[in-house]
C-alpha cells in the first residue's frame, strides 16, 4: 500500500513540471497526446459531425445561450498555430486563452485545471500534429449580457479553484489516478454535478446529478437508491467499455461519450474510474415510500406499461440485458428528477453502440400517441413499481419537456 | 456513361442474408468489400420502430418491404405455348427490398435439408431403380453432401440464434426434436419456443397418430441471445405482427438484427444503397469478371472495378443478372440444352383448415416460425414405392397471428359481405385453425428463367420472364399429403375441415410462398449446372452466385437455412480457398 502511495506520487508529481515536457514531437509524447483527447472527449466539443478533426463547429446550448467548440487545429490564423505551450497550459489551467480573454465554462477548465502540466504537454503536442485546418469559428454567440467575457473574472471568483490534482496519500495509485481522471480530464462533473444559479459546480454535491439539455446526468456516486450503488466495478466498467451492462444501456449524451471516448480507455483506466467512483460516499437521505399500487395514477400507469413496454422492458420491469434497460432498480428511474424518463418516452431513444455490443437498440417515441397525463401516470408507475421509489411525474412537468422539444 | 470509380477487392450484389454473411466474412479476411443494394438501408431503430411496426394495412396490404413492381417486376406463364405478362402486384411470392432483403419480412422458420436432399437424383434412382422415376423430372445432385454442408448450417444457426430442438445430435437421436433431420454437430443456440394453443393441440393429435412432433425450428428467438458478432437480439413476443413485417423486438433473425450492425462498423466495408446493378462486367474472353456497373437513384451510372464478385440478389435477380451478363448460356427448354434458368422450381403450398366450436385459439397471437411440425411425409421420409410420385412435405401449424384486416377465416359457403360474413367472422376467428404442408417442388424440363421478349424496365432491360406450371408428380404429392394432414385434422375432433390440397395450374395472384428456386444451380457438371459446388461460376472463376438460385429442386422444406448455409459454404471456399489459388477450384 505504502509502496504504491509513494508511486503515484513519483509518478503524478515527477511529471508534473513542464519543465520534463520533453521533445514536443517525440512519437511516445504525441501518441498519449491523442490518448488524453479521447479521455478527455475533446471532439464531443470540438470536432463537429462530418467536420475535420478538432476544427470546432460543435453548437454547444447552455442556460445562458450558445457557445460554440473553438478550432483547436494547429491553423495560426483560426487554430491555435500560433499558441505556446504556455498558453495552451494557462488555458487548460487557468481558462484564459492566448491573448488573455476568459473561456467561458463550457470548456471545462475548471476540471482540467486538475491536469498535470505533462499531460497538457502531451495533449498539446498531439494537437499540434493534426492537419491545420483554415475555419473561423465564431465561440462565443452568448446573448448580452452574457457575451461580455469580463462577467468572467468575477464567476471564477466564486465557482473556480486553481491546481493540479493532488494526490490523496491515504488512497493507492489505483483511486488516484481514477480521482484524477474523474476530476480532471474525463471532467464528470461538467454533467454529473449540480449547478448553481450562474452555473458553477456545487462541489459539495460532486457527482450527485444534474440535468443538462433535457437528460438527467444521473448520481454517479454510491448511492444505492439514485445513484450507481448496486453496481459492481465489473459492471460499471462493461457500462463504460461496452456502453451496456446487466442493468442499463447507455443513450443520450453519455452514449457518445461511450462511442467517442470511454469505449477507448484502457482496461487500467477504466478500473480506476471504477474504483474511484465505488468509493464516493451516496447521499444520506432515505428512500421515499412508494406509491399504493391502488393510487389512480399507478392504475391507469399499470395499464399503459403492459400495452406499450412490456414487450421489451417485460412484466416486471426487468429488461434484457444488453438490449432493454432493466425499469427495476435503475438509478435513473428511482431518481427525483424525471427528465431524461419524460424525455425517452416522448421522443425516443438510440443507444450508444461499441464494437462490443454492437447492436444500438432504440426506444420508440410516444409523443405522438400518448397524452401527457399517459406518460405521467405510466413514469409514475414504473417510478414505484418492483422495488423503485420515486416522487409521482406531474403531467404539467411532461407537458413542460414536450414543448421545449418541439423543434 | 459510367463514371468508372477506384478498384475494390470484392464487390458483393445485394445486402441480403447472402450478401451480408458473405461480406462480413471476406471482410474478416481483410478484404476491401463493397456491396451494392438496390434498396435503402434498414434499420430496427428507425424503420422498425414498435411504435409503428404493427401496421398491417402499411406493411400486410400495401407491402411496403417488398420491391416496388415499377422498379424490379417479372413476367409470367405456365408454358411456352404463352405470352409472358407482367406482374403489376406481388402476389404469388414477396421478393424483397433494401438490407435485410426478403430476411427482414420472412416467417423465419429455418429447417436444414435432409442429407439426401444434396444427392437426390442419385439417392432416388439408387433406392427405387431408374424405372421408377416420373419422366418429366429433371432431378439433379447438388453436387455436396452433409459432411459438407453441416459445418456451414451450425454457423448460419450461431449467427441467426435459431431456436429449436435438435432431433439428432452426432447420429443420436434426441427425444422431442425432429428424428428425420441429418445429423447435427450442436444443439441448437436457444432454447425452443413455447408453443400456442393450436400448436400443442397439433402435436398432441399427431403424437396419438404415432408421429413424431417438434417445435418447428424458429429464427424468431425464444431468449435474449448474443451472436457471435456480438449483436443481442430480444425473445420474440408473439405479437402475431411478423410474416410481411420487419420485427420491432429485435426478435427475428435478418442480416440487419444480426450482421449488419458488426459489419457497418469496418472501415473495410461499405456499403452503397439506393443502388442497382445493371450487369457483371466481362472481359474480352467473357472468363473473368472485371466489376460491376450500376445506377444510382439519380440515374448516374458507375463502373465499380473488383477482383471477386458476389452476386448475392435475390432468386430472381441473381438469374436475371446472368442473362443479362452473358454468364452462362441461356437455357433452353426445346433441346434442354444451357444452364443459365434451368431448374426453376417453387414450393407447393397445401393445408387443411379446421373449424371448431368449442376452441379459443387466440388467434391474434403468433410469430411466423411458432409452431409445431412433424416430418414423417416430407421428402422420402415414408416409402413412395408404387405411389407414382416422389418428395413430400413439412406438416405443421404455425399461427403468423391472425391480423384483423388479412384473416378473416370463414367456412366454405359464407357470403363475402353482410351481416352473415359479420356474424360467421366472429363465429370462426378465434375458434378456426389451420395445418399447412409446405410441400417438395422438383424441377422439369419446361419451368425456366429467361429474358421477356416484350417487357422492359425502366432503363431498358428486359424484365425476368418465369415459365412454371405445377408439375404431374408435385400435383399427385399434394393430394397424397393433404390427405395425411386431413388424418390427423380430422383426428383433432372440429366440427369441419377443408382440404386444400395444391391443384390445377399455377396461379400468379394469391400469395403460396416466396421460395423461388434454381435457375443457375449447383452441380458437377457444367453442362446442366451453372456453379460448382463452391457457387463459384462454372464460366467465370471469379464470379460467386449465391443464394436459392443454386438450389436444383427444392424439398419440402423453408430455403433460408440452406441460403444461409451456402453463403458460408462459398464464403470458406473463397477465404480457404480461392485466396490462395485464384482459379477454378473444381475443373470443369
Amino acid at each position: 500500500m505504502r509502496k504504491s502511495v509513494l508511486l503515484a506520487l513519483a509518478i503524478l508529481g515527477g511529471l508534473s513540471a513542464a519543465a520534463q515536457a520533453g521533445d514536443q514531437t517525440d512519437f511516445v509524447t504525441v501518441e498519449r497526446g491523442r490518448y488524453l483527447a479521447v479521455l478527455g472527449d475533446c471532439a464531443a466539443c470540438h470536432t463537429a459531425p462530418g467536420g475535420k478533426p478538432f476544427a470546432g463547429g460543435v453548437p454547444i446550448e447552455t442556460p445562458f445561450g450558445r457557445l460554440v467548440g473553438a478550432n483547436i487545429t494547429p491553423d495560426r490564423e483560426t487554430g491555435i498555430g500560433d499558441w505556446t505551450l504556455e498558453d495552451f497550459q494557462r488555458a487548460m489551467s487557468e481558462g484564459v486563452a492566448k491573448g488573455g480573454y476568459h473561456l467561458y465554462g463550457a470548456m471545462p477548465y475548471t476540471a482540467y485545471t486538475k491536469v498535470t502540466a505533462a499531460d497538457n504537454a502531451a495533449l498539446f503536442a498531439y494537437l499540434k500534429t493534426l492537419e491545420p485546418v483554415h475555419s473561423e469559428v465564431e465561440t462565443n454567440q452568448l446573448p448580452f449580457p452574457f457575451n461580455i467575457r469580463l462577467s468572467l473574472f468575477g464567476w471564477n471568483l466564486l465557482n473556480f479553484t486553481k491546481g493540479e490534482y493532488v494526490p490523496d496519500p491515504k488512497r493507492d495509485a489505483e483511486w488516484n489516478r481514477g480521482a484524477y481522471l474523474v476530476q480532471g480530464l474525463a471532467h464528470c462533473g461538467t454533467c454529473h454535478t449540480p449547478k448553481n444559479v450562474i452555473g458553477g459546480d456545487k462541489n459539495d454535491q460532486f457527482l450527485k446529478g444534474n440535468v443538462v439539455d433535457g437528460w438527467l446526468a444521473p448520481d454517479i456516486t454510491g448511492n444505492a437508491h439514485e445513484g450507481i450503488g448496486k453496481w459492481s466495478v465489473d459492471e460499471l466498467i462493461d457500462y463504460m467499455k461496452d456502453g451496456a451492462n446487466r442493468y442499463d444501456i447507455a443513450s443520450g449524451p453519455m452514449a457518445e461519450v461511450v462511442e467517442k471516448s470511454s469505449s477507448q480507455w484502457t482496461d487500467a483506466d477504466l478500473k480506476a474510474v471504477a474504483t474511484y467512483l465505488k468509493s464516493l460516499d451516496g447521499s444520506p437521505t432515505a428512500p421515499p415510500a412508494p406509491l399504493a399500487a391502488s393510487d389512480p395514477r399507478m392504475v391507469a400507469g399499470r395499464a399503459i406499461y403492459e400495452d406499450r413496454c412490456s414487450g421489451c422492458h417485460v412484466g416486471k420491469g426487468e429488461g434484457i440485458a444488453g438490449l432493454f434497460p432493466k425499469l427495476a432498480a435503475a438509478p435513473l428511474v428511482n431518481n427525483a428528477d424525471p427528465a431524461s424518463l419524460i424525455r425517452v418516452v416522448l421522443a425516443g431513444s438510440r443507444a450508444g453502440a461499441t464494437d462490443a455490443r454492437p447492436t444500438g437498440p432504440s426506444m420508440p417515441a410516444f409523443a405522438w400517441n400518448l397524452k401527457d397525463e399517459d406518460v405521467a401516470n405510466l413514469l409514475t408507475y414504473v417510478r414505484n413499481s418492483w422495488g423503485n421509489a420515486a416522487p409521482p411525474v406531474a403531467a404539467g412537468e411532461v407537458a413542460k419537456l414536450r414543448s421545449e422539444l418541439q423543434p | 456513361m459510367a463514371v468508372k470509380l477506384p478498384r475494390k477487392d470484392v464487390v458483393v450484389i445485394g445486402l441480403g442474408w447472402a450478401g451480408s454473411i458473405i461480406a462480413n466474412e471476406l471482410t474478416d479476411e481483410g478484404l476491401d468489400v463493397v456491396a451494392i443494394e438496390r434498396g435503402p438501408w434498414r434499420d430496427t431503430a428507425r424503420d422498425f420502430n414498435i411504435a409503428t411496426a404493427a401496421d398491417e394495412l402499411r406493411y400486410n396490404q400495401r407491402q411496403e418491404l417488398m420491391v416496388r413492381p415499377a422498379q424490379n417486376a417479372i413476367t409470367v406463364r405456365n408454358n411456352a405455348s404463352q405470352t409472358a405478362l407482367p406482374m403489376r402486384n406481388w402476389g404469388s411470392f414477396h421478393p424483397g427490398n433494401g438490407t435485410g432483403g426478403a430476411g427482414n419480412h420472412w416467417a423465419g422458420i429455418t429447417f436444414r435439408f435432409g442429407p439426401d436432399d444434396f444427392r437426390l437424383k442419385s439417392y432416388l434412382t439408387e433406392k427405387y431403380g431408374a424405372a421408377a422415376m416420373p419422366e418429366e423430372l429433371t432431378l439433379q445432385d447438388w453436387g455436396t453432401d452433409w459432411a459438407e454442408m453441416e459445418p456451414h448450417y451450425a454457423s448460419f444457426d450461431r449467427i441467426a440464434g435459431i431456436s429449436g430442438k435438435a432431433g439428432n445430435l452426432n447420429g443420436v437421436i434426441q427425444e422431442g426434436g425432429n428424428p428425420f433431420e441429418g445429423p447435427r454437430s450442436e444443439e441448437y443456440p436457444t432454447k425452443p419456443m413455447r408453443q400456442p394453443y393450436g400448436p400443442t393441440l397439433f402435436a398432441e393429435a399427431a403424437r396419438k397418430l404415432g408421429y413424431k412432433p417438434f417445435p418447428v425450428p424458429s429464427a424468431l428467438l425464444s431468449e435474449a441471445y448474443t451472436n457471435p458478432l456480438g449483436v443481442t437480439m430480444g425473445p420474440c413476443t408473439f405479437c402475431g405482427f411478423c410474416t410481411n413485417y420487419g420485427c420491432a423486438n429485435y426478435s427475428k433473425a435478418s442480416a440487419i438484427t444480426t450482421v449488419l450492425p458488426a459489419l457497418v462498423r469496418k472501415s473495410n466495408f461499405t456499403a452503397v444503397t439506393n443502388s442497382e446493378v445493371l450487369r457483371v462486367t466481362l472481359d474480352r474472353s467473357g472468363t473473368r469478371a472485371t466489376g460491376v456497373v450500376y445506377v444510382d437513384s439519380s440515374g448516374q451510372e458507375w463502373e465499380q472495378p473488383a477482383d471477386l464478385v458476389v452476386v448475392s440478389a435475390f432468386t430472381f435477380e441473381n438469374v436475371r443478372l446472368m442473362l443479362l451478363s452473358g454468364v452462362g448460356k441461356p437455357y433452353d427448354p426445346a433441346t434442354n440444352s444451357g444452364s443459365t434458368g434451368r431448374n426453376y422450381c417453387y414450393q407447393t403450398a397445401n393445408s387443411v383448415q379446421m373449424f371448431f366450436d368449442d376452441k379459443n385459439f387466440n388467434s391474434f397471437i403468433g410469430g411466423g416460425a411458432v409452431g409445431m411440425g412433424i416430418d414423417e411425409f416430407n421428402n422420402d421420409n415414408f416409402d413412395h414405392s408404387g405411389l407414382g410420385f416422389f418428395g413430400g412435405g413439412s406438416i405443421r401449424v404455425t399461427p403468423i397471428g391472425a391480423a384483423p384486416i388479412g384473416s378473416r377465416p370463414t367456412p366454405p359457403g359464407t357470403p363475402r359481405w353482410g351481416s352473415k360474413w359479420k356474424s360467421e367472422t366472429q363465429k370462426a376467428y378465434l375458434s378456426t385453425m389451420s395445418i399447412g404442408c409446405e410441400a417438395s417442388s422438383y424441377a422439369i424440363r419446361g419451368n425456366y428463367l429467361s429474358l421477356d421478349p416484350t417487357y422492359k424496365d425502366r432503363l431498358g432491360r428486359p424484365l425476368l420472364r418465369v415459365t412454371f406450371d405445377f408439375p404431374e408428380n408435385d400435383l399427385k404429392m399434394a393430394q397424397y399429403c393433404t390427405s395425411r394432414v386431413a388424418e390427423i385434422a380430422r383426428a383433432m375432433g372440429p366440427r369441419q375441415i377443408v382440404e386444400r390440397p395444391m391443384k390445377g395450374h399455377w396461379n400468379s395472384v394469391p400469395y403460396q410462398s416466396s421460395h423461388v428456386v434454381g435457375g443457375f444451380v449447383m452441380g458437377t457438371d457444367p453442362t446442366t449446372s451453372s456453379v460448382n459446388k463452391y457457387l463459384q461460376a462454372w464460366d467465370v472463376p471469379n464470379l460467386f452466385v449465391v443464394g436459392a438460385s443454386a438450389f436444383p429442386q427444392n424439398p419440402g422444406y423453408n430455403p433460408t437455412g440452406t441460403v444461409g448455409a451456402l453463403a458460408f459454404k462459398a464464403a470458406d471456399a473463397i477465404r480457404t480457398l480461392y485466396l490462395k489459388a485464384p482459379g477454378a477450384l473444381v475443373p470443369a
